[in-house]
């Protein structure tokens, strides 16, 4: 499977890259690179992800990161590559 | 590697700015179910398409969770109907027993709409073209999914008058047989002129019989991400304004692009077209009527709305056409009146007008489009609106269409609410003058001068 993109918004609180990243350890998905930025209190990450180790489809790691998320109170979603590639690489 | 401004640039078009693929639209040949027999016909058509589409839906629906896109409708277009039961359907009545067919079908697969209830007369019409066209106000009053379309005239062959006086009467029929449906049957008819072979949007899609077996086509909207990206520019010259269309064009139709090929890929029929249109919705901030008044007119309608639809249209076309190997369909700024909030609010001011429409269609991909009109409107009076807009289409060799709604019991200043994607429309006034005498002379317009190159 193709790399996966996976961006978490919400308000900052403590734990929140520890607590995503260790789903991902867990379920050998690998990082290969994270941006984090806070802009006015929120929380706003950028994660490239290789799935391709995984035992999971798209569709259930997409399915647990969201329930995460309401977990921790942020919005996690996750996106294949190719559409941001697709609209912004010719 | 993807940087963040641009997975938030993305996200933001589709979370913030509605964009979106309007549909994945399957188009399916019924050429091998033609049969003699009405009762084997439709259910060959019944078999094929619900073989064939059977993951449609769903499939869509992956696509759309994995990439973040929504993918709004999942469609069906067929090869014109007229064609494939002329064998076998010899009443206007078994005509609409097989549009029945066809909605059954829709419905097991789960798609909202199937175009293909269509005729293709732009020279003459065969007898099973003349009785699907008298069997309209039936087949569209007894589905619910079922879209048709005929196609009177084109720049090759000129326009067929007797087409256009018979579509006049139809869809005045189809308004009467619908009334307690707020006239519904008419927004799923529409008359057109070089109508293309591929359009995925409906009402007007059918499958061409150019074609091949099957085909997906996809049509992809935003007019919410090209308002948003000029808002961005506001005060800035034309060369601006004309630049920021273009790249937003591109954006917009590579992530259709990108759909349309994964849902090829996976349903396993080839990809055929993207249609780079920008479709409004009645939902605010999705909006053609905002475009126009963003790049700086008070309202649409005013003096400049002609040149702001032109080169609007011009330059997704242009930003649209680099981005997809395949272009096709209608491909650039519909304006449906009732499908768009702008629309409607300069119809109520009284700022936008039937015939300043008819100017705009001059310059868009479509026509006169979701427009109700008085009930009391004759038939020949809305042949006579038919005509003018396949004139403008054969002329300036563009495909037109005439989308109008007579709304039976209802007088200037009503609406009618369709609801969802159709919106609602505001009652617009018709010029009172008669046209009856010439829209009944009869026959056919002679093809233009600048058809003959061979």
């Amino acid at each position: 499977m193709s790399r996966i993109i996976i961006t978490v918004v919400g308000k900052d609180t403590v734990g929140i890259i520890a607590k995503v990243c260790t789903y991902l350890a867990e379920n050998r998905v690998n990082i290969l690179d994270i941006s984090q930025t806070i802009i006015q209190e929120f929380f706003n990450m950028i994660m490239v992800a290789d799935p391709s180790g995984s035992d999971l489809g798209f569709a259930q790691i997409s399915d647990d990161l969201r329930v995460l998320g309401e977990e921790i109170g942020v919005v996690i979603n996750c996106q294949r590559e190719e559409i941001f590639e697709s609209m912004h690489r010719i | 590697m993807i940087t963040p401004f641009e997975v938030i640039e993305t996200n933001q078009m589709i979370g913030q700015e509605k964009l979106d693929v309007r549909t994945i639209t399957m188009g399916i040949s019924l050429l091998d179910c033609i049969d003699h027999d009405p009762g084997r016909l439709n259910r060959k058509i019944y078999d094929k398409i619900t073989r064939l589409a059977r993951d449609l839906v769903e499939t869509g629906d992956e696509i759309a969770k994995e990439f973040g896109i929504p993918v709004v409708n999942k469609r069906i277009s067929v090869t014109p109907i007229g064609l494939i039961g002329a064998a076998a359907l010899k009443t206007p009545a078994e005509f609409a027993e097989t549009a029945r067919t066809l909605d059954r079908a829709a419905r097991e697969v789960g798609v909202n709409f199937i175009g293909g209830y269509s005729a293709l007369v732009s020279k003459g019409m065969t007898p099973a073209e003349r009785n699907l066209i008298l069997s309209l106000p039936e087949a569209l009053s007894t589905t619910e999914r079922v879209c048709a379309s005929v196609n009177v005239g084109s720049t090759r062959t000129g326009i067929d008058m007797d087409a256009v006086m018979m579509m006049g009467e139809a869809v005045k029929l189809t308004a009467e047989a619908t009334k307690n449906q707020e006239c519904l049957g008419c927004a799923k008819l529409v008359v057109f002129c070089n109508a293309p072979d591929d359009n995925p949007f409906m009402a007007g899609a059918f499958h061409g019989v150019t074609e091949g077996d099957a085909v997906i086509n996809v049509g992809v909207s935003g007019p919410g991400v090209v308002k948003r990206a000029l808002e961005k520019v506001h005060g800035q010259d034309f060369e601006v304004l004309c630049e920021t269309v273009k790249k937003t064009a591109f954006k917009v139709t590579r992530a259709g692009q990108l759909v349309a090929h994964e849902a090829a890929r996976r349903l396993g029929v080839p990809f055929g077209i993207v249609d780079l249109s920008l479709a409004p919705t009645p939902a605010v901030g999705d909006s053609v009527a905002e475009i126009l008044e963003e790049m700086g007119l008070d309202s649409v309608g005013a003096p400049g709305t002609t040149l702001a639809l032109a080169l609007l249209n011009d330059q997704v076309k242009k930003g649209g056409v680099m981005a997809s190997s395949y272009v096709g369909g209608l491909s650039g700024a519909f304006i449906p009146v009732s499908e768009d909030h702008g629309m409607i609010e300069a119809v109520e001011k009284g700022l936008l007008t039937i015939e300043k429409l008819e100017a705009m269609t001059c310059v868009c991909s479509v026509g006169l489009d979701m427009i109700a009109i008085p009930g009391s409107t004759s038939a020949e009076t809305i042949a006579g609106i038919i005509a003018d807009e396949a004139a403008i289409g054969m002329i300036n060799q563009k495909t037109t269409a005439v989308r109008v709604i007579p709304a039976i019991g209802k007088e200037v200043g009503d609406h009618v609410v369709f609801g969802g994607l159709l919106g609602a429309a505001p009652v617009m006034p018709v010029n009172q003058a008669s046209c009856a005498e010439f829209v009944r002379r009869g026959g056919r317009i002679p093809a233009p001068i600048h058809s003959f190159k061979n």
